[in-house]
């Protein structure tokens, strides 16, 4: 179980993120989403090749 | 000389949640449904992966196309307050993003469709994107009060679109289809712009109710609404669908005229006192995904 902070509400705000760090951030998402979004690319490019081969395309 | 530079926002890559809202999720979910439904009703059973990625596509390539609207957009946006929270208008994001970004969407969107299913689902695709962006938003959004009920064809495009994926050509029903939606359009959008007038006016978005008025834009939601009514049931007398489908279509049509009767009625001039026209925007998006839903239950439950 955690205490009361007793400075809580006296002590500063964090300073803001700096730019650099919101810029890496940004990338990091973003390079995440788009391995993901990829991967599930090449499922879908391998299920699609196997529909039409069954077909007989 | 003004020298133009960027704020912090735009300065930093677009957050994938921005970029997410550049494709109108909302909107999408329609033409999505829409289009399954289209998919669904044709008469031919379409292998669930080719299926998926059909839907996947029209998807896709509505928010693409919703994307390059906005990028288009971007000032009008800035002076309605329904719009000006956008990514682009916020200035979240840099116009040249999601420029890049739709049209790389639209390209996707059309190859993987043309590849999965076949080319003239890709084609239609292709011409909805254009349509919607090139008819639409560029050429007469800006520049007639009859802008919705052309650009209106550009959402009317994903039944037809579903049904050629799985068949491979187009027929009487998908046709009807669409004309059920161009015909939807006008009364849909109208109840909305007539209570967002100011709105669009700020804009100088020429729409109907800013430039002949409330009275003529009621009138013309009636005369819209008695051939989309007529679209909506003729697939049953046509023996396209069943009688299922033909009382639903029957029934929630009649409630659409009745609710526009209302909006004809009504005189108020001010949002506060258009609670007829926020009833019809509100049921008209329920019509068409029950309609829809009503098509893919005689198709499924009786056949």
């Amino acid at each position: 179980m955690s205490r009361p902070d007793p400075l809580e509400g006296v002590r500063p705000a964090p300073p803001p993120e700096p730019f650099a760090d919101q810029v890496r951030r940004r990338q990091r998402q973003r390079a995440l989403i788009m391995a993901l979004l990829l991967g599930a690319f090449v499922i879908l490019v391998y299920a699609i090749s196997l529909v039409r081969m069954g077909m007989g395309e | 000389m003004t020298t133009v530079t960027a704020s912090t926002d735009t300065a930093l890559p677009a957050d994938w949640r921005d970029l997410l809202a550049l494709t109108k999720p909302r909107v999408m979910s329609l033409v999505v449904f829409t289009a399954l439904c289209g998919l669904l009703v044709a008469p031919v059973n379409i292998h669930p992966v080719l299926g998926f990625t059909a839907i996947l596509c029209i998807a896709l390539g509505a928010g693409a196309a919703a994307a390059l609207n906005m990028w288009y957009e971007a000032d009008l946006d800035a002076f309605m307050k329904r719009t000006a929270s956008r990514p682009l208008p916020a200035g979240r994001m840099d116009r040249q993003t999601a420029l890049h970004f739709g049209v790389g969407l639209s390209f996707f969107s059309v190859i993987l469709m043309g590849v999965a299913t076949n080319w003239l689902a890709a084609a239609i695709l292709a011409v909805s994107i254009l349509f919607y962006v090139i008819v639409y938003t560029v050429w007469l959004k800006r520049r007639t009060p009859q802008n919705i009920v052309i650009g209106g064809a550009a959402g009317a495009f994903p039944p037809l679109i579903g049904w050629a994926a799985a068949t491979g050509d187009v027929a009487t029903l998908p046709i009807l289809l669409f004309a059920l939606i161009f015909l939807w359009t006008p009364p849909h959008f109208w109840a909305l712009s007539l209570f967002v007038r100011s709105d669009y006016a700020a804009a100088g978005v020429p729409m109907l109710p800013v430039v002949a008025g409330p009275k003529a834009t009621r009138l013309q939601i009636v005369l819209y609404t008695l051939p989309m009514a007529a679209a909506a049931v003729a697939p049953w007398p046509l023996g396209l669908t069943g009688p299922l489908y033909g009382v639903a279509a029957a029934a929630l049509s009649l409630v659409f005229l009745v609710l526009s009767l209302r909006v004809l009625a009504n005189k108020a001039t001010e949002p506060k006192g258009m609670k007829p026209e926020k009833q019809l925007f509100a049921y008209s998006i329920l019509y068409l995904f029950t309609i829809f839903g009503a098509l893919v239950a005689d198709r499924w439950l009786l056949s």
